[in-house]
């Protein structure tokens, strides 16, 4: 056991910040984080990854995966969220792509793979639905097959970012009468150009618009957009879910989250000193130093394991529990140093583009929005009691 | 002992909440907060008529002839219906500065235009360096003849775009945070050499940075003692932090009675999420925060007529505590509502946006932390001498 880098890993690093500090865009330069952004924002990075061959590392090699060993991808992770890159989005990245080239057909694999690595198509996620959150093998939304198609009806909520969508993972009703429910559900590709499809916003308590409910009315999609085999949707949404929690912990980007706050402590004022020196504000902030070491050496022993061909099983529930607990903290103690200034509600960027407002400091109009938006993490992706949930039954075996 | 309301105290929370229940419903308030100007001005004439303006001043000024519990019964009120007008900025803070320093000439001329609506004002005591420090003074005024200039930058005025008169805080001698040397004015809003920069707040009031630049006032404009107003402000400030406790703790037993009724009524695994245990036992957790939030806002209350310590360290005190209990219970609200908390549709995340601002509404839970810690180590020195 050691944690140096080797040689090799080290000149990997050193490659991998010249190649950020050269080729990120520098309009997105203090963009990371925060709401709202265009389609073209969210992608721009992703396109000069893809042309690098860097925008989907962990994909297998024949996928065109980099083949980087876990320490690789871990650097890959720091060194983006020093410049707060505006990653790939996971949807289709990290979530539809691996039960693509894990369950697929050879078509559907040449069809998505390569659209989804250069950020030509953008994917949204079709789970949860009004009835069907925590619970949800409860889904409703029924495929019907009618010949060659299957008509789709039903509503789906939460679609993150389907305003901007081609593609949708959806999970539907293919069997009614299945003995249990997880048995009747299949997991199917939808373009979201398709008639019969409505996708309206919902605003979230931060006022930003990042989630949509979607309808589907009788929505004909051919069955060969299918994944894997009729009515066994369960099992591969089940291990979509598990890839996601694995991302989810977000170590790199509360690390840097942290450093933000140290600067904005040093900013900020308190009886003619710097906040960064008040006593009780600081140990709040190496406390949450501390509980982010604990989450970064359980994520690495996690993908020391994965390296070993162990696949992310139900420990990930612990990344994603103590993960979204230290970003939510990390929003709270950034929202308690901006003192008053936290409540200016300055929505989106100032007119003219630029990083400056003419109310506080330009980091303090985001305080409260971040806050806010970062309650749904402890909400999404199966909620923090689903994962203790998860942890009871798989590990404690109660 | 007795913590009963009077009659009257009753009659004022009974039409003060008959009043919301008709005239403050959830989508009202949504549009009134879209509205170019995010208030009533009408609705704040209503509950001039009603006679609330009036209830926490002595009859001598005018008033009913109330005090701080009837600031306390008003508030909560308030915080149920999530109520926009500046109840805390003119009547605590605009009146509690008159009532308690004011000349009878300056109390005739705008504590009674405070009762009857004619006047609103909002307390300009923020500074962008001064953090919750109340001393931390940028802001000057020179003595100019017989009156003064103003000249400074005060930041996140609550209520100030709905105010025709500031209450403002200022130095005018002694150097930046010394406790002497400080004095407090009242200004005219459209008085020559002030600007302001008005904008919405999170929890969907409106603020306004305010810049002074050679502002001119008579000697008139100065209340309290010159150059002594400190101790002033720090009561006024401790009542307002009272009330907005009491705020506070209205606002967290919606927000825990709408969280329950929410898992009585979603179910998911084919039965009602309150019938999980976790969830139950994170319901009695809001319950007790809320309970012992009503516990603090009597007990500070109650306390702030009595001296100076003791009332200081009360208000401190019950600020420490429901700073903590608000942010529990507006996390755990929008928790247990999952996804549908997290929207803007719904009426518990607006709950949950004032739960968050009121923390830093006249200091957070840290500063009142080492506020009551200093007056904790004052009284065990001077115990020791």
């Amino acid at each position: 056991m050691n944690l140096d880098f080797s040689p090799e890993e080290i000149a990997f690093r050193d490659e991998v910040r010249t190649f950020i500090d050269k080729s990120y865009p520098k309009e997105l330069f203090g963009f990371g984080g925060r709401e709202d952004l265009s389609r073209e924002q969210y992608l721009a990075w992703h396109k000069v990854l893809a042309k690098k061959g860097w925008s989907t590392p962990s994909w297998p090699t024949e996928h065109g995966g980099t083949g980087w060993t876990s320490t690789q991808r871990y650097i890959w992770s720091e060194e983006n969220a020093r410049v707060d890159a505006i990653m790939p989005l996971p949807f289709g990245v990290a979530m539809v792509a691996p039960v693509i080239y894990t369950f697929g057909s050879d078509e559907q694999k040449a069809r998505f793979l390569p659209k989804i690595q250069s950020g030509e198509e953008w994917w949204c996620q079709g789970y949860s639905e009004p009835g069907a959150g925590s619970d949800l093998a409860a889904v409703k939304t029924t495929a019907v097959r009618d010949g060659d198609d299957y008509i789709i009806n039903g509503q789906k909520t939460w679609t993150t970012l389907a305003q901007h969508a081609d593609w949708g993972f959806f999970l539907c009703r293919t069997d009614p009468k299945a003995e249990k429910r997880q048995q009747g559900i299949s997991f199917i590709l939808i373009d979201m150009k398709t008639p019969g499809i409505e996708v309206r916003p919902i605003i979230t308590i931060d006022g930003s618009h990042e989630v949509n409910e979607t309808w589907l009315t009788d929505v004909r999609v051919p069955v060969e957009n299918r994944v894997g085999e009729e009515n066994m949707g369960w099992t591969y949404a089940k291990f979509l879910l598990a890839h996601e929690r694995s991302g989810i912990a977000g170590v790199a980007r509360s690390k840097r989250g942290i450093e933000k706050l140290r600067a904005i402590a040093a900013n900020e004022v308190i009886d003619g000193k710097p906040l960064s020196e008040d006593a009780s504000f600081a140990s709040k902030v190496s406390q949450l130093e501390i509980d982010l070491t604990a989450l970064e050496f359980t994520e690495l022993r996690t993908l020391a394991g994965e390296a070993q061909g162990k696949g992310p099983g139900p420990e990930s529930s612990i990344l994603k529990v103590k993960g979204t607990e230290i970003q939510q903290r990390l929003t709270e103690l950034t929202l308690e140093a901006v003192g008053h200034y936290g409540a200016p509600y300055l929505r989106g960027r100032p007119a003219d583009g630029s990083n400056t407002y003419d109310v506080g400091p330009d980091y303090a109009p985001h305080a409260a929005p971040m806050y806010l938006n970062m309650r749904k993490t402890s909400i999404y992706g199966g909620s923090n009691e689903i994962q203790r949930n998860i942890i009871t039954k798989m590990i404690l075996g109660l | 002992m007795d913590f009963n309301f009077t009659e009257e105290q009753g009659m004022i929370r009974d039409s003060l909440s008959r009043l919301i229940r008709e005239k403050y419903d959830f989508e009202t308030r949504v549009g009134v907060v879209k509205s170019d100007s995010g208030w009533r001005p009408e609705m704040w004439a209503q509950l001039a008529e009603l006679g609330l303006l009036m209830a926490p001043f002595s009859e001598e000024d005018g008033g009913l002839g109330g005090g701080p519990v009837d600031v306390m019964i008003v508030m909560q009120e308030f915080g149920k219906g999530l109520v926009l007008e500046p109840f805390v900025p003119s009547v605590v803070c605009g009146g509690g500065f008159l009532k308690h320093g004011g000349t009878a000439a300056q109390k005739e001329e705008h504590l009674t235009a405070i009762m009857s609506a004619d006047s609103t004002f909002a307390f300009a005591y923020a500074e962008p360096r001064g953090r919750y420090n109340l001393a931390d003074l940028e802001t000057t005024a020179k003595k100019d003849g017989s009156g003064y200039v103003l000249n400074g930058h005060k930041a996140v005025v609550i209520a100030a775009p709905w105010a025709n008169k500031l209450i403002v805080t200022a130095r005018t001698g002694g150097g930046r945070r010394d406790a002497d040397g400080i004095s407090v004015f009242i200004v005219d809003k459209a008085a020559k050499g002030v600007s302001t920069r008005d904008y919405p707040t999170v929890d969907g009031r409106r603020a306004a940075e305010v810049y002074f630049d050679n502002v001119s006032v008579g000697a008139d404009a100065l209340i309290g003692e010159a150059d002594n107003g400190l101790g002033l402000i720090e009561r006024v400030v401790d009542e307002a932090t009272a009330a907005v406790c009491a705020e506070a703790a209205g606002v967290m037993g919606v927000a825990h009675a709408m969280t329950v009724e929410y898992s009585r009524q979603r179910k998911q695994f084919g039965t009602p999420i309150g019938k999980f245990q976790v969830l139950q036992h994170r319901m009695v957790d809001m319950f007790m925060e809320h309970e012992q939030s009503i516990s603090m806002t009597y007990m500070a209350t109650l306390k702030l007529g009595e001296d100076e310590v003791t009332r200081k360290k009360a208000a401190s005190a019950a600020k420490v505590r429901i700073g903590q209990a608000g942010r529990f219970v507006g996390q755990q609200a929008i928790q247990i509502h999952g996804g549908m908390g997290m929207t803007e549709e719904l009426a518990v995340g607006h709950y949950f946006k004032r739960l968050t601002m009121i923390d830093s509404e006249f200091g957070n839970v840290d500063h009142h932390l080492r506020r009551y810690t200093t007056l904790s180590a004052g009284e065990a020195k001077l115990a020791a001498e």
